[in-house]
């Protein structure tokens, strides 16, 4: 039989892996999605049946630090073994073919997965004169995400700018970068924002994909539920801290140095949603807040225009002082004229005396 | 943008412009009035020391009058206090404040900030229910009366609700409880909280001028 007709429990009998280990694998992935545990023997079933799943990944305006996190699960797991199984038959940082051969690798893909393959997008895509600003053999991204998502059976949009844009759509947005959803809206789409994403938020995603043939139930902004539900303050172990008003007020003051809530610092942890908190990083050795910086909300549409990574979240967005000044100044030519008013009313009154 | 970038952004800005421009415009144009001509000889030197002591007599109800209005000081009392310490002692309203002034300054804890609130809140609640079943207050009370009263209290209960996790989700809390402020700050100028400005300025006045008569303030 040929690896490629191998279904997901041969190929792990073929390696060596227990059942056991398997279903404690099934049993990790449906706790962190929130899977009743009743429902992990049917899940195994059903992953173990599951055929190698075509995949085509495509890198648009991106900094390939999404996928740098991605293969940070490269480690001798079933994670990794999941990430193996699935059929990568397009990813243009990782695959060894370039120029034709590489077009041809797309094209072969999707004719012989039309409507199966799952597209995963990485990257936002600029919308401005025609999509002009991001282009790879002669075809603008936004042409080549249109022409891939129609053969799809659903999309995942990896990172924070290819669900919302991104750091491509800052202010100014010179491009006019946007998100896959707001160019393709007839296809079930999937945001795993982060910059970068968490790869265990990945895993999840291609295991359930895997064993329901579905995406997970997702938020209003399309984010997988069992990951974004709950903000990082809700799940951030600094958290008692807040609770008893201990901050730390600079980045090398006693607070910081105690492991003090940092919310004066900026932390955006009380209006993101995102799993880094109980997950964390690179197999839970850590993650920005404990390594003493604020969370920078970078799984949040526009982080990048909040007016500062360090302004605290209950402090205002000014601008400038000029409509104050200019407000001052109305103030007092009113209030001259409403006097000027009331003299001559009160010289009325009194007869001029 | 979302609702908590409005918020604090062009909401905010737009809150700030018409609380300034409201407040330099009834200041000016209360001080820019005619002052009345009072031709007669002064009965006694030092009128400013009236103004002074006018300042602190009418703090607290004359004698006669305590067991009857004693009760509408107190809670008076605890609502301004209140207000005080959650506004200046909260650390998110510190940080919002030392984000314009520059320096931070010593908070309390979240906990004592949020018993603060709850007792301020009750506090409003029960000058509320006082206008409400005293007859001739209710009689006195107009429109500004309440929604001064709805304006001052609304950040509070917000505020206590982001504080316990009430809303769905904390930005959405945050956004209103700063809309909230906002309202407070756009309604300030034109209602009775401009008593902020004008009592001392009334009760030195007051005092001052009872004095100059012979008076005590």
């Amino acid at each position: 039989m040929k690896e490629h007709d191998l279904t997901l429990g041969e190929e792990l009998r073929r390696q060596g892996i227990s059942r056991r280990s398997f279903l404690k694998f099934c049993a990790g992935v449906a706790s962190s999605m929130a899977i009743p545990a009743a429902m992990v023997p049917a899940m195994a079933d059903s992953l173990a049946q599951a055929r190698r799943q075509s995949v085509i990944m495509m890198a648009y305006q991106e900094c390939t630090g999404c996928l740098e996190s991605l293969t940070r699960s490269f480690a001798p797991t079933l994670e990794n073994l999941i990430f193996n199984f699935v059929s990568l038959d397009f990813q243009h940082t990782l695959q060894a073919a370039a120029g034709d051969q590489a077009i041809e690798a797309i094209q072969t893909a999707m004719e012989e997965n039309w409507g199966k393959y799952l597209l995963l997008v990485d990257g936002s895509i600029p919308l401005k004169d025609d999509g002009i600003y991001s282009v790879s053999h002669g075809q603008s991204h936004l042409d080549s995400l249109r022409e891939l998502s129609e053969g799809a059976a659903a999309i995942v949009s990896i990172g924070t700018c290819a669900s919302f844009g991104g750091v491509g759509a800052a202010n100014p947005n010179p491009t006019g970068a946007v998100g896959v959803d707001q160019i393709i809206t007839d296809k079930p789409i999937l945001n795993v924002p982060g910059c970068p994403p968490m790869p265990e938020v990945m895993t999840g995603v291609l295991t359930s994909f895997l064993a329901f043939g579905a995406l997970p139930e997702v938020d209003r902004l399309k984010r997988p539920k069992a990951f974004f539900a709950d903000t990082i303050h809700d799940r951030c172990y600094r958290r008692t801290f807040y609770d008893q008003g201990k901050f730390a007020y600079s980045f090398d003051d006693e607070g910081a140095r105690k492991g003090w809530c940092l919310y004066p610092l900026g932390c955006k942890g009380p209006i993101t949603h995102n799993a880094c908190a109980t997950l964390k990083f690179n197999q839970g050795v850590s993650w920005p807040i404990q390594s003493g910086h604020g969370c920078i909300g970078c799984s949040e549409p526009d982080f990048w225009d909040k007016e500062g990574f360090y302004k605290p979240l209950s402090a205002g967005q000014w601008g400038t002082a000029e409509g104050i000044a200019i407000a001052a100044a109305a103030g007092v030519a009113l209030g001259a004229a409403s006097a000027v008013m009331s003299r001559r009313n009160q010289d009325k009154i009194s007869g001029g005396k | 943008m979302t609702l908590l970038d409005f918020a604090r952004g062009p909401a905010m800005q737009i809150a700030i412009i018409i609380f300034v421009v409201g407040i330099v415009w009834r200041l000016v144009g209360v001080w820019a009035l005619r002052q009345k001509k009072d031709l007669s000889e002064p009965r006694q030197k030092g009128a400013w020391i009236g103004g002074i002591k006018g300042l602190f007599v009418h703090a607290w109800p004359y004698k006669p009058f305590v067991p009857k209005v004693g009760t509408q000081y107190i809670v008076g009392y605890v609502i301004h206090l209140g207000l005080f310490i959650v506004l200046i002692f909260g650390t998110p309203h510190m940080l919002f404040f030392a984000d314009i002034v520059g320096f931070t300054w010593w908070t309390l804890p979240g906990g004592v900030i949020t018993a603060v609130a709850v007792i301020t809140t009750l506090a409003l609640f029960i000058a509320l229910i006082k206008r409400l079943v005293n007859p001739v207050q209710r009689m006195i009370s107009n429109f500004d009366d309440y929604a001064t009263w709805f304006v001052t209290t609304a950040p509070f209960v917000t505020g206590l609700m982001t504080t316990m996790g009430m809303w769905p989700h904390y930005e959405t809390g945050l956004a209103i409880h700063l809309l909230s402020v906002w309202l407070l700050l756009i309604y300030f100028p034109f209602g009775k909280l401009m008593h902020s400005f004008w009592f001392v300025v009334s009760r030195y006045t007051t005092g001052s001028r009872f004095a100059r008569r012979g008076g005590m303030a």
